[in-house]
C-alpha cells in the first residue's frame, strides 16, 4: 500500500519508470476493454445499450475535466455549464434548423471552445478555490440563463426541447440505441486518442509544466496566460461534444438537467478514476452512474447515506483513485514474472 | 432614497445569515486549509438536534448550550474518524471526502426528521425592531449576535495561548511542531469549533428559513461566497462580505430589470468575481506570497 503511494506520489516518471514489459499489462487491458466496448451490445438489451452510451457520453466529461484539472492544474466546478452549451447548440441545430448530427458535433466543439477559453480569460486572475467559486457562479447561473425569455424562441425556456433520435444510416440492421453507441465510441476513441497525444505533446508539457509549478513555468518560457486559457478551451469543447452526444442519447434538453448537480458528479468521477489519468475517466464515468442507482437498491430511504459511504470506501481504499489500483496491478504482474 | 436605505436595510439582513455562515468557513479553512461543502449539513444536522431537544421540553437556552457541546464534540469525532486518515491524501480526493459527507449528513436528517418543513422558535421575537418594518428584532438579535461571535474569535485568536497555536498550526505546521504544538489536534479543534459555529449559524437560520434537510444549501452558497469575498484568511472579512454580499444580492434584485428570484444569485456571483478579478485575495485578505 504504501510502496503503491511512493509511486502515486511521484507521478509522471514513476509511471514511465516502469520496466516496459510490465506495460503490457496496460496495453492488454485497454485491449480487453475495447473489445469488451464493440462487441457488449450485441448481446444486451436496449437500455442497457443506453447506459453504456451514457458511459461513454460521461466519460468523456470526466477525461475533459481530466485535461483541465489533471492536467494544466485548474480547478473546475463549472463543467456542467460547458456541457450544457453543447447540449443546447445540437438541440437547436437539429430541431429548428434541421442540421444533421453528426455535423452538429464539431459546431458544438468550436461554440463550447470559444466559450471555454473566453471564460478561461478571466478566469486566469483566480486560481484554488477562488477558481472554483467563479466556474461554480457559471454553473448555476447556466439554467437560469437558458430559462431567460428573449433566448425562449430557440431553446424552448423552461420546457426545454426534444430531439430526435437519428436512424442507422445505409440500411444498417441496427436498432437506434445500437447505433448511437456505436456512433459515440468512434467520436469517444478519436477524442480520447487525441487528448492522450495532447497531453504528450509541447501543449500538454506546457500545462503540466503550469500545474507544477506556474512561476517556474514562466521563467522557462511557458506562456502562462495562453495555456491556461487553451486548457479551459480544449476542456469546454469536449465537454460541449460529450454535450452533444448527450443531447442527442437522452433525446431531450432542458435546462435544469445542467444544474450544478451535474459539474459535482463529474468532479467525483474524476477522483475516483484518478487525477491525471485518463483512462480512470471511464472508472470515474462507471462510479457516477452506477454507484447512485446501487445505493437506490441498497436503500431507497437512505440512497445518499449508502452513496456517501460508498465513496468514502472507495477514497479510503484508494486515495488516488482507479490508477492506484492500475499501478499497483502493474507492480504485481512485474513481480509475478520475476519470481 | 427611501427605497434604497431600506433595500440595504433588508440586505443587512440576509447578510447577517451569510455572515454567520461565512464566520464559520472561514474557521474551518483557517484550521484545514480546505472549504468544507459539508459545513452546512452540518448546521442543519445540530439545528435539528436543538430543535428535537426542545421538542422533548428543554429551555431554548438550555438547548442551544446542549446543541453547541454536541456540534463541538461531534466536529472532532468528524475530524478524528473520517478525515484524519485522509490528511496524507490530495486535496481534491479531500473534496471528494467533504461531497461524500454532505451526502450522508443530508440524506439521515431526511430519513430522521423528513423532508417536511418544521417552524422554528427565536429567542428575540420577530416584533419590527426600532419600528421598521424590514428588520425585526430576532433579525438585529442575529447581527448582535454574529457580532459578538467575531469578537469572541477575535480575543480568542489574538490572547489566548491555545489561539496563538491554532494559527502557528494553519499558518505553518512544520514550524508550529517543532516548538511542540500538538497540529493534529488542533486540526480537530479547528473542527470543533467550526461546527460548533456552524450550528449557532444554523440555530439563528432557521427561524428565517424553516428548519429542513435543505435548508442549508442556498445559505451555504452565499456563505461561501461571503468568504471568498472578505478574504479566507480573515474573520473580520468574512462577516464584512456576508453583509456586503445581503446587500448586493437585494439592490440587484430591485435596481436591474428583469431580474427576478432566479437571477438573484447570478448576479450576485458575478459581483463577487468582478470584485476578485481586482482583488485576488479578497477584499481584507492576506496576500500569500508563493516561494519557487
Amino acid at each position: 500500500m504504501s510502496a503503491a503511494e511512493e509511486v502515486v506520489a511521484e507521478g509522471h516518471e514513476a509511471v514511465e519508470a516502469v520496466p516496459k514489459r510490465a506495460m503490457t499489462l496496460g496495453t492488454g487491458t485497454s485491449l480487453v476493454v475495447l473489445a469488451a466496448l464493440l462487441i457488449a451490445p450485441v448481446f444486451v438489451k436496449n437500455f442497457i445499450i443506453f447506459q453504456m452510451t451514457m458511459l461513454l457520453i460521461y466519460g468523456l466529461a470526466v477525461l475533459a475535466l481530466n485535461i483541465l484539472t489533471g492536467g494544466s492544474g485548474q480547478f473546475s466546478l463549472g463543467q456542467s455549464a460547458f456541457y450544457a452549451v453543447g447540449a443546447y447548440t445540437t438541440a437547436v441545430l437539429m430541431e429548428q434548423f434541421n442540421v444533421n448530427y453528426a455535423l452538429t458535433l464539431p459546431i458544438s466543439g468550436v461554440v463550447c471552445f470559444a466559450f471555454g477559453f473566453l471564460f478561461g480569460q478571466p478566469a486566469l486572475r483566480l486560481s484554488g478555490v477562488y477558481l472554483a467559486l467563479a466556474t461554480f457562479a457559471l454553473a448555476t447561473a447556466m439554467p437560469q440563463l437558458l430559462k431567460l425569455n428573449f433566448l425562449e424562441h430557440w431553446t424552448g425556456g423552461v420546457q426545454g426541447l426534444v430531439v430526435t433520435k437519428p436512424d442507422a444510416p445505409f440500411g444498417l440492421p441496427m436498432s437506434q440505441d445500437m447505433w448511437l453507441y456505436y456512433f459515440t465510441l468512434v467520436v469517444t476513441l478519436a477524442i480520447y486518442i487525441f487528448s492522450v497525444n495532447l497531453l504528450r505533446s509541447r501543449s500538454g508539457r506546457a500545462f503540466m509544466a503550469i500545474r507544477d509549478n506556474e512561476i517556474a513555468a514562466s521563467a522557462m518560457g511557458v506562456d502562462v496566460a495562453l495555456y491556461k486559457t487553451l486548457a479551459f478551451g480544449v476542456s469546454a469543447a469536449i465537454t460541449g461534444i460529450a454535450g452533444s452526444l448527450g443531447a442527442i442519447a437522452v433525446q431531450f434538453v432542458a435546462p435544469d438537467s445542467y444544474t450544478i448537480t451535474l459539474a459535482i458528479s463529474l468532479f467525483l468521477g474524476m477522483v475516483v478514476g484518478g487525477v491525471g489519468w485518463l483512462p480512470g475517466s471511464i472508472v470515474g464515468a462507471a462510479f457516477i452512474i452506477f454507484v447512485p442507482n446501487i445505493a437506490e437498491g441498497i436503500s431507497k430511504g437512505l440512497s445518499g447515506a449508502v452513496f456517501g459511504v460508498l465513496l468514502f470506501l472507495v477514497i479510503y481504499l484508494v486515495p488516488h483513485g482507479a490508477r492506484q489500483v492500475a499501478i499497483l496491478g502493474q507492480q504485481i504482474a512485474g513481480k509475478l514474472r520475476k519470481s | 432614497m427611501e427605497l434604497f436605505t431600506n433595500q440595504v436595510l433588508a440586505g443587512i439582513a440576509t447578510g447577517a445569515i451569510y455572515a454567520c455562515m461565512a464566520l464559520a468557513v472561514v474557521m474551518i479553512y483557517q484550521a484545514i486549509d480546505h472549504l468544507n461543502f459539508a459545513q452546512g449539513e452540518m448546521a442543519m444536522f445540530s439545528t435539528f438536534i436543538s430543535w428535537q431537544l426542545m421538542q422533548w421540553g428543554v429551555s431554548y437556552w438550555a438547548a442551544f448550550l446542549i446543541t453547541l457541546a454536541f456540534s463541538f464534540v461531534a466536529g472532532i469525532a468528524i475530524e478524528r474518524i473520517l478525515f484524519k486518515p485522509l490528511a496524507k491524501a490530495p486535496i481534491l480526493t479531500n473534496v471528494a471526502g467533504f461531497i461524500a459527507l454532505f451526502a450522508i449528513i443530508n440524506s439521515s436528517a431526511g430519513l430522521i426528521w423528513d423532508f417536511t418543513i418544521k417552524q422554528y422558535p427565536t429567542p428575540f421575537g420577530s416584533a419590527p425592531f426600532l419600528g421598521s418594518q424590514l428588520i425585526s428584532t430576532h433579525q438585529a438579535g442575529m447581527v448582535g449576535v454574529t457580532v459578538l461571535l467575531l469578537l469572541g474569535l477575535y480575543f480568542f485568536f489574538q490572547y489566548t495561548r491555545i489561539g496563538l497555536a491554532m494559527r502557528a498550526a494553519a499558518s505553518v505546521p512544520e514550524s508550529a511542531r517543532l516548538v511542540g504544538i500538538n497540529t493534529s489536534w488542533m486540526i480537530a479543534l479547528g473542527w470543533g469549533m467550526a461546527t460548533a459555529i456552524g450550528s449557532i449559524a444554523g440555530m439563528l437560520i432557521a427561524p428565517v428559513v424553516f428548519l429542513e434537510p435543505n435548508m442549508m444549501g442556498g445559505v451555504l452558497i452565499y456563505g461561501f461566497a461571503a468568504a471568498v469575498l472578505g478574504g479566507l484568511t480573515s474573520p473580520f472579512g468574512a462577516v464584512v462580505g456576508g453583509f456586503l454580499v445581503g446587500i448586493f444580492e437585494n439592490l440587484a434584485g430591485t435596481y436591474i430589470p428583469g431580474v427576478g428570484n432566479e437571477l438573484k444569485l447570478p448576479i450576485a456571483l458575478a459581483l463577487i468575481i468582478s470584485v476578485l478579478v481586482v482583488k485576488p485575495a479578497g477584499l481584507f485578505g492576506r496576500h500569500i506570497v508563493k516561494r519557487v
